[in-house]
């Protein structure tokens, strides 16, 4: 099972998050033309190793997490809050 | 061949007799006991009819990689089959008899397969549904339908109950520092070492007694072991396996809670699953003894070594009289040395030339000697015998038990769940663990150490790396070395026969003989992975504990390759069977799925609403008066909302409260039709889509004040829109100054609709004068409070096309604000409606819900196409016109009517053009209800091109699961008041 350190919630079962998705998209802006929301949208890569992502914690605080996961071993290297500000109170907390 | 219970034997309670009943006999046994060692010393030979070919099976081991004994116990709705009766503990009452054998196992007719048995080779199943050559009659699905039946019937092992089960099982969770997994001489080891050093331990072993194989030995006490570890302070888990290793070392245990109790337990499960989280875990699972394969290797009396030590030493049973032990490997002398002290006569077979033992004079000891076939058929009267160098010379050695030992197994399993590959150690002939990065350690004899003292060595070292995990002072001590047999071991993992079809089995119960592995190898076959498949070695209950490694070197052979370049399979858990009742949990019936109730359910119940799941919602479905059903009721309830007023819950729409100075900015970026300039005091229906430009959510959403919004959202997409605000909010527009809550639980809301509304709300509310046409017009949100002072929100929108409002009150008032309304409702004849009438005065409107929203409608799709700004940029405006979403001939969004009026049709109903009806034809049927105000039934659904393509063109509706079709037309989907000028009144 894999096991999430939400920086504001503590280490939790992964039952407790939603998956979210490649962290490392940048989404164009709205007013963008759609070959680059094409791009964004449906042009991913299937990362073999490390891959930073997101994950709702759902049934707990409600943050976005940025999680770098292997997708081979599961292994998770860091977890943060997505959000800039959120990330600094949290980091400063823990 | 009689079994003797021996006095001074065993670690049973021979004060305390029980009586168990096998095959409908009447039999006696003592506490401690299992139930194949109570068969045994009962001389109850023959326990199972084997998978294929029905031969005779006795106990054939002591554990879980039990073949022979496999038995069903107990009756009705407790019906286990499958069970291992050498890991069944025996109890008072207890209930057996054996299977797959008809009329039991002493005498079967399916026997008979035995003598066909070159008709049910690997593969069979395969070879004969091709088709028989040459006329290849029976060919194709059909006959195979017909013969599968009396196949199955014939092959297979126990039935399971059909009722449903009477027990209860448990979900439970633990964590610890380390985690033992075994409580052989290693693992005890390892987890006294750690928990001296504070940690805390959990110990878990699947027998009721700890000790692991030290239960084969004379003077050990269970008893007082378990005395010690408590005292220690170990978490010790008895009955418990650990059936799987996750990640994070994350392990699933399932605990026997009342299998041994002769009563189910009033307040406790049957079984508990349970997740453990490990900081580290030390797997000391021990190791499995290989038999050999023979000829009639499998005769009833025939065991591998250790068990028999383990029935002597632990349940006072000695197994057999005039025992042949047969051997490649040092582990049998010790056992050989005991049973003949016990009393049998011992006579032992090794196939190396040499070996240094100690041996008694009385124990005949023939070297070079292979064990060629058993004689006997229910019974074992005797082995033949031959040397190594000469397999056609036989001599017959008269006997009643035939002992195997081929070699010993690590149980890898648990590792290699974790993707670990195992190594094969040539010198010892077995697998063991490769290279663990995890924090995971291995010791024991699970690691391929024999040695007991090298073993409990093992197990510090194992309690140091455990340590070192939590950064405590680590040792400098190293695992000893694999091995510890001072005679090395010499393959032996098949002899021979020159009989065909031969006998000789790998895997005992999916009956697999060495000539299927070389007949799959023969019909090319020679992937690892296609020979399980195709001989089915392995796949039995026991996972191939047993015949893998067997398989394997019979398959290297004939690659001429060697067992480590032929590979392993992986193992994958669990490692013993895991019942679905304790996957399940408390997960069922009723508890299936959370239930979600609005604050009104009681008021609607005590009004009369019968109910209906919506999701996870309990919502009113109708309310029908004396004798209506469902159809009468909300035909009525639809008529009286268009002709006076009806109230209707509708609380389990998504609330979100929207905060911030940049409220209005989010709400304007998510949705496509203009929020920028909504007033305060203002409600507007938008659309909200997803990236990719297709339609996710509709809802409205209320400007409450400069910086304040109050969203409402669907029942079905409610925890799905607020979690896309979320993420929006969080990851990608994070400069926005807002925050979002939602308050789905907070309030509890009413529809209120019909011509009368206004007229029952004026009699609700603290000041009529706000209601008023002028104060409040179609989609003017009011703050206001009920008569009774109660704070409330209300707003004119309408989903049945008619004036509506819908009123929002804080949950614990919703008694109070359904009272009100319902009073005032009363007087103009009013009613209550449920969810059935609900969507049919929708569908009258063409308004869509999730039934038309599914993920692949466009906006345009939908109609809604003039809700898309043009002025502005928003989620999924790039995209909602890109290739295929702005086609031509997309489904469009459309209102279908019957024919004949008389005629009804159903949600799902496939619509066709005349003489082509097929496929997909050229739309669907969404949504359908009888139209009280139209008089029949009508539709709303999708149609390629949309109405102007198909109008005054009769369709068919086909709808082939009903077996059904009738003419249809395409209409608009407003089928009613389409200018709206009802609710703008
Ligand atoms: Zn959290």
């Amino acid at each position: 099972m894999i096991r999430i350190k939400c920086p504001y919630c503590g280490e939790r079962d992964h039952s407790e998050f939603t998956y979210g998705g490649d962290a490392s998209i940048k989404y164009p802006a709205l007013d963008a033309p759609a070959s680059e929301w094409t791009k964004a949208i449906f042009f991913r890569e299937n990362i073999r190793g490390m891959q930073k992502e997101t994950w709702h914690h759902t049934n707990g605080c409600r943050l976005w997490l940025e999680v770098e996961r292997s997708t081979i071993t599961h292994e998770i290297k860091s977890v943060k809050a997505c959000h800039p500000q959120i990330e600094k109170i949290t980091k400063n907390k823990s | 061949m009689t079994s003797l219970r021996k006095e001074n034997y065993g670690k049973i309670n021979r004060e305390k007799v029980l009586g168990f009943s096998w095959d409908n006999k009447e039999y006696f046994g003592y506490e401690g006991d299992s139930l194949a060692s109570a068969l045994l010393a009962n001389d109850v030979r023959i326990v199972g009819r084997s998978f294929k070919y029905h031969r005779p099976r006795g106990v054939m081991s002591c554990g879980v990689e039990e073949s022979g004994a496999l038995v069903t116990v107990g009756s009705g709705s407790r019906r286990d089959p499958n069970v291992r009766a050498t890991t069944q503990e025996l109890y008072s009452g207890l209930n057996a008899s054996g299977q797959n054998a008809f009329p039991n196992v002493n005498f079967d007719f399916g026997g008979v397969n035995n003598y066909l048995s070159r008709f049910f080779a690997a593969g069979f199943y395969y070879k004969t549904f091709m088709g028989l050559p040459p006329f290849e009659w029976g060919k194709g699905t059909g006959i195979w339908m017909v013969f599968e039946k009396i196949i199955r019937k014939a092959a297979g092992m126990g039935k399971a109950s059909k009722e449903p089960d009477p027990d209860s099982y448990e979900h439970a969770n633990d964590f610890c520092d380390v985690l033992v997994i075994g409580s052989g001489p290693a693992g005890i080891a390892a987890a006294q070492e750690i928990a001296n050093n504070k940690l805390d331990v959990i110990l878990i072993e699947q027998d009721s007694l700890l000790g692991g194989n030290s239960l084969s030995q004379k003077d050990f006490d269970p008893y007082l072991l378990n005395t010690q570890l408590k005292s220690s302070g170990i978490r010790v888990m008895p009955r418990t396996t650990a059936f799987g290793i996750y990640d994070n070392t994350v392990v699933g245990a399932l605990e026997r809670v009342t299998d041994h109790l002769p009563t189910p337990h009033s307040s406790l499960p049957r079984q508990r699953f349970w997740t453990i989280r490990a900081k580290h875990i030390i797997v000391a699972s021990g190791a499995l003894e290989r038999h050999i394969a023979f000829n009639n290797n499998d005769l009833p009396g025939a065991m591998t070594v250790n068990a028999s030590k383990h029935y002597l030493n632990r349940y006072g049973v000695l197994t057999g009289n005039n025992i042949v032990i047969s051997t490649n490997n040092d582990s049998v002398y010790q056992t050989a040395k005991e049973l003949h002290e016990a009393g049998s006569k011992v006579t032992i077979l090794d196939s190396r030339d040499n070996v240094n033992h100690d041996l008694s004079k009385d124990i005949d000891l023939h070297l070079n000697t292979l064990p060629f076939s058993i004689n006997g058929r229910k019974k074992i009267d005797g082995i033949d015998v031959c040397k190594t160098t000469d397999l056609s010379n036989k001599n017959t050695i008269i006997c009643d038990q035939v002992l195997m030992s081929g070699g010993w197994s690590p149980i890898v399993n648990l590792v290699s769940h974790r993707g670990i590959k195992p190594t094969w150690n040539q010198e010892n002939l077995c697998f063991i663990p490769g290279q663990i990065k995890e924090n995971i350690s291995v010791v024991g004899s699970a690691k391929g150490i024999w040695d007991e003292k090298n073993c409990i060595e093992s197990g510090f070292v194992g309690a140091n790396e455990a340590m070192n995990t939590f950064g405590m002072h680590k040792k400098e001590i190293s695992f000893p070395s694999v091995g510890g047999w001072s005679n090395p071991i010499e393959p032996l993992f098949e002899v021979k026969s020159n009989k065909f079809p031969s006998k000789s089995f790998v895997d005992f119960q999916h009956d697999v003989t060495a000539e299927d592995v070389r007949l799959a190898h023969r019909e090319g076959f020679i992937s690892v992975e296609h020979l399980k498949r195709y001989t089915t070695l392995g796949m039995a209950n026991d996972q191939g504990k047993m015949g893998n490694i067997i398989g394997l070197s019979l398959m290297a052979e004939q690659l001429d390759k060697t067992i480590p370049q032929v590979g392993t399979t992986v193992f994958r858990p669990p490692y013993t069977p895991v019942p679905i009742g304790a996957l399940t949990g408390r997960n069922v019936g009723k508890h299936f799925r959370p239930l979600r109730v609005t604050p009104m359910h009681q008021w609607n119940i005590d009004h009369g609403a019968k109910m209906i799941e919506v999701g996870l919602y309990q919502r009113p479905w109708y309310y029908p008066k004396k004798n209506e059903t469902l159809s009468d009721s909300y035909i009525r309830e639809t008529t009286i909302v268009r002709k006076t007023v009806g109230i209707c819950d509708v609380t389990s729409l998504g609330k979100i409260a929207i905060q911030g100075p940049d409220a209005t900015e989010l709400v304007n970026r998510i949705y496509t039709n203009p929020f920028a300039k909504l007033p305060i005091g203002k409600a507007r229906y938008g659309i909200m889509l997803r990236d990719d430009g297709i339609v996710m959510d509709d809802g409205t959403s209320w400007r409450l004040g400069e910086n304040e919004y109050f969203m409402t959202t669907s029942t079905a997409a409610a925890a799905k829109v607020m979690s896309w605000l979320e993420e929006l909010l969080q990851t990608r527009w994070t400069d926005l100054k807002v925050n979002v809550t939602s308050v789905s639980e907070q309030w509890a809301g009413a529809a209120i609709a019909g011509p009368k509304s206004r007229d029952v709300l004026n009699e609700c509310v603290f000041d009529a004068s706000e209601i008023t046409n002028d104060n409040l017009p179609f989609m003017g949100v009011l703050q206001t409070k009920l008569k009774d002072g109660t704070p409330c929100r209300v707003v004119r929108i309408s989903f049945s096309g008619e004036l509506a409002y819908e009123m929002y009150i804080e949950s614990d008032y919703a008694h109070g604000m359904m009272d009100l309304l319902w009073e005032s409702a009363q007087k103009y004849d009013g009613c209550l409606y449920g969810l059935e009438a609900l969507g049919a005065l929708r569908v009258e409107k063409g308004h869509v819900t999730a039934a038309e929203l599914d993920g692949r409608v466009t906006i345009d799709d939908a109609g809604l196409g003039k809700m898309a700004s043009t002025k502005k940029s928003y989620i999924g405006s790039a995209m909602r016109k890109r290739g295929v979403l702005s086609a031509d001939d997309r489904d469009m969004l459309v209102g279908f009517f019957p024919i004949n009026e008389k005629e009804t049709f159903n949600a799902g109903t496939i619509v066709c053009e005349k003489n082509n009806i097929k496929g997909q034809g050229v739309g669907r049927i969404t949504s359908v209800t009888h139209s009280p105000e139209l008089g029949h039934w009508i539709g709303i659904g999708f149609v390629k091109g949309g109405l102007e393509k198909w109008k005054d063109i009769t369709l068919i509706g086909a709808d082939p699961v009903r077996n059904k079709q009738m003419e249809i037309k395409v209409v608009s989907p407003h089928m009613i008041d389409p200018e709206g000028k009802r609710m703008y009144a």
